[in-house]
């Protein structure tokens, strides 16, 4: 007698041991006896590492008190970050004005929101108020005039002076860059070779060099008492200088078009600037979107260069606070914040251009 | 490097020499404030407090010269200087005076075109041992191994001391005085070697500091001072006089608090520092109550280096060769007559 079975067995689920976190985990963790020792082995360095940095950071960390007395705990004195937070993020700029640097935090957000995002169709106008209006009117704002109390850049420090190292060197050498880029594929031979040697002479030299001609040899040249102000100096300094790395950068996008492109742009009658502006260099800066970000990264952290220019930049203040004689030995506490605030601005900027590279992509990606 | 810079500095330096202009007072009365080179923060000397201000043993100097200029001691107006550049912003009159923790040296003085006013504060490279140790000179230590921060003098006069002693020393080198002093916490050495002033700021910041111990021995000078540019020799008056009323000052047991009282005085020594007697302060250009507000407003020198750097404060600092030379150290100051 034959057992027939008429109805289908219902489907079994998969074995444990190839699904879900197991499966996983045996795939991933577990396959052969070396993977397996390693897992181990890493697990245990991962818990110790995670476990000692939370320890200090939080578990046994003080945060409430208002002096070093209060620390108490073996960990962290995050009362020191707590007591200076005011320096740390606006340097010395005088405490009644602070406002002013928030209004232009505020001015600032708002114009790179609408010229970055998505919300606004056309971006002409944001691009002419966060381009040409907000500057001057930061100008104004966080030096003074119009009838503002001058707030001399000798008192601007900390987080907020980083901030306005970075942009202001973000917003000259982007523009710059493009036309160096530009001039060093130029037909002109004076145009070429003024634009070559210009970036290959600023290259080839490190920044702190640069930084350091701007603040140390620079007034030996000048006549006694005539100073430029020392932030000028620095952002000079740091401008040319990102700017002849963007001019790279960029270019590299520059070849990576085919000739056909500004030909076909010649064929359709385009002139020399129309072409570029309306063909060329959207691909090309398409493409070095990632490059151009990673440049911008990079300028971000060379901020703290100006640390040996005497300039109080979020990690000079820090460490001036350390040496304060009432909060001595707490450079470790001082560090770790730093760390924090430079990778929250690096890793916004990284989201971003991934954001932007996946909106602007037609075609490229793989 | 440094050797390079250093001389592309002093050649920039006697180029300038020419062009220094001779008044550099009524520059300061004109704008109204003294342009002050410091540290850009060094524990004790100078370090800005939870306030923004700029607090320290360097500074106090500074406001000390702008009581006695102003009588207010804080027309002032501070540029912090790293190691490198403090010499250049001083030739360039970018700052009106440096105090900012300087080693006279005899290259600084001549070749860099600076005068020294006088000496603040007399360091020295010195040797911090853990009392377990039980070492009690420096002579005792043949065969220890010494941590210390690379590219510095230090490990010049390191070599140089031990090898005169006849004796035998390990070094461990670090970059930075964190590093040494962790290493020298967890036992990699023996011995912490530095500016003594240093060693004190680091024993500062050790969880047990009562068991480390500076040893005695000084082997090295580093007479710290302010300074200011060659060529206005009125202006190096001022600093100079404004640091010896300091010390004058301490001898004469005249403190911030009983200034006052002191005005009184029978003493004319006394009578002529503060001004109630004699034309002291119009000699220098300066109203006669220029000691007398300095002392005032800032303190005599005892004052000063108990407030930052005494026994009162984390640092913990005895006075050793900063004591006065009646006491048993050698701070001497010519006298105000």
């Amino acid at each position: 007698m034959a057992i027939v079975r008429t109805e289908r067995h219902p489907e079994l689920p998969p074995p444990v041991t190839q699904t879900g976190v197991i499966g996983w985990m045996r795939q991933n963790l577990f396959s052969s006896w070396f993977n397996t020792i390693l897992t181990i082995v890493s697990a245990y360095v991962a818990y110790h590492a995670i476990y000692a940095f939370l320890d200090f950071a939080i578990i046994n960390a003080n945060f409430a008190g208002t002096s070093r007395d209060d620390c108490t705990l073996d960990g962290a004195c995050w009362v020191f970050i707590k007591q200076r937070f005011g320096q740390i993020m606006y340097g010395f700029y005088p405490e009644a004005e602070r406002w002013r640097v928030d209004v232009g935090y505020v001015l600032g957000a708002i114009g790179i929101f609408l010229v970055l995002s998505n919300v606004v169709k056309s971006k002409k106008w944001p691009a002419v108020y966060l381009f040409i209006v907000y500057p001057v009117i930061c100008y104004f704002l966080f030096y003074g005039g119009f009838g503002l109390e001058v707030v001399e850049t000798s008192q601007w420090g900390g987080l907020f002076l980083t901030l306005v190292l970075a942009s202001v060197s973000i917003f000259v050498a982007l523009p710059l860059g493009i036309i160096l880029a530009l001039g060093r594929r130029s037909e002109m031979p004076v145009v070429r070779m003024v634009c070559v040697g210009f970036i290959e002479l600023i290259r080839a030299v490190p920044l702190i060099s640069v930084l350091f001609m701007a603040s140390v040899m620079l007034p030996l040249f000048l006549p006694e008492g005539q100073n430029f102000d020392k932030l000028v100096r620095a952002l000079v300094g740091m401008s040319l200088f990102s700017a002849a790395y963007m001019a790279e950068v960029v270019r590299g996008g520059l070849q990576a078009l085919p000739k056909g492109q500004m030909e076909a742009a010649k064929s359709l009658g385009l002139g020399y600037w129309q072409s570029m502006g309306l063909i060329i260099l959207p691909q090309a800066l398409k493409i070095s979107i990632p490059s151009i970000v990673n440049t911008f990264i990079g300028l971000f952290k060379d901020t703290t260069l100006v640390l040996i220019i005497g300039l109080f930049d979020l990690l000079s203040v820090v460490k001036a606070g350390t040496q304060d004689k009432d909060w001595l030995g707490l450079a470790t506490e001082g560090y770790v914040f730093v760390a924090a605030v430079f990778w929250v601005f690096c890793f916004g900027m990284s989201r971003y251009s991934i954001w932007l590279e996946n909106k602007l992509h037609t075609g490229h990606k793989r | 490097m440094k050797k390079a810079s250093m001389i592309a500095i002093a050649a920039a330096a006697t180029f300038m020499a020419g062009t220094a202009s001779a008044a550099t007072l009524d520059d300061v009365k004109a704008k109204g404030f003294i342009q002050c080179g410091i540290t850009t923060g060094l524990a004790g000397f100078a370090a800005p407090n939870d306030k923004g201000v700029w607090e320290g043993f360097d500074v106090d100097f500074c406001r000390a010269m702008s009581a006695a200029i102003f009588g207010d001691a804080n027309k002032l107006k501070y540029t912090p200087t790293t190691a490198k550049e403090r010499f250049t912003a001083l030739q360039s009159g970018e700052i009106d005076v440096l105090a900012r923790n300087t080693t006279w040296t005899l290259s600084r003085d001549v070749n860099l075109g600076f005068e020294f006013v006088g000496v603040n504060y007399y360091d020295g490279q010195g040797f911090m041992v853990k009392k377990s140790l039980g070492v009690s000179s420096a002579k005792e230590l043949d065969g220890a191994r010494v941590c210390l921060q690379s590219g510095t003098t230090t490990e010049l006069n390191l070599a140089d001391y031990f090898a005169a002693q006849g004796m035998k020393f390990d070094s461990v080198l670090f970059d930075t005085a964190d590093e040494v002093r962790e290493a020298y916490l967890k036992d990699t050495c023996d011995v912490y070697t530095t500016d003594q002033s240093g060693l004190y700021a680091q024993r500062s910041v050790v969880p047990d500091p009562d068991n480390h111990v500076v040893l005695p021995e000084v082997i090295s000078k580093e007479p710290l001072g302010p300074l200011v540019r060659h060529g206005d020799n009125a202006w190096g008056d001022i600093a100079r006089w404004t640091l010896n009323a300091l010390i004058i000052a301490e001898e004469l047991g005249v403190t911030s608090a009983n200034v006052d009282e002191m005005k009184g005085s029978k003493n004319p020594e006394i009578q002529r520092l503060l001004g109630e007697s004699g034309d002291l302060g119009e000699q220098l250009g300066l109203d006669a109550a220029w000691a007398y507000n300095a002392i005032k407003m800032v303190g005599n020198y005892g004052e000063i280096f108990e407030t930052h750097l005494g026994q009162e404060t984390p640092l913990k600092i005895s006075r050793g060769l900063n004591q006065l030379w009646s006491k048993g150290g050698i701070l001497y100051a010519p006298p105000a007559r």
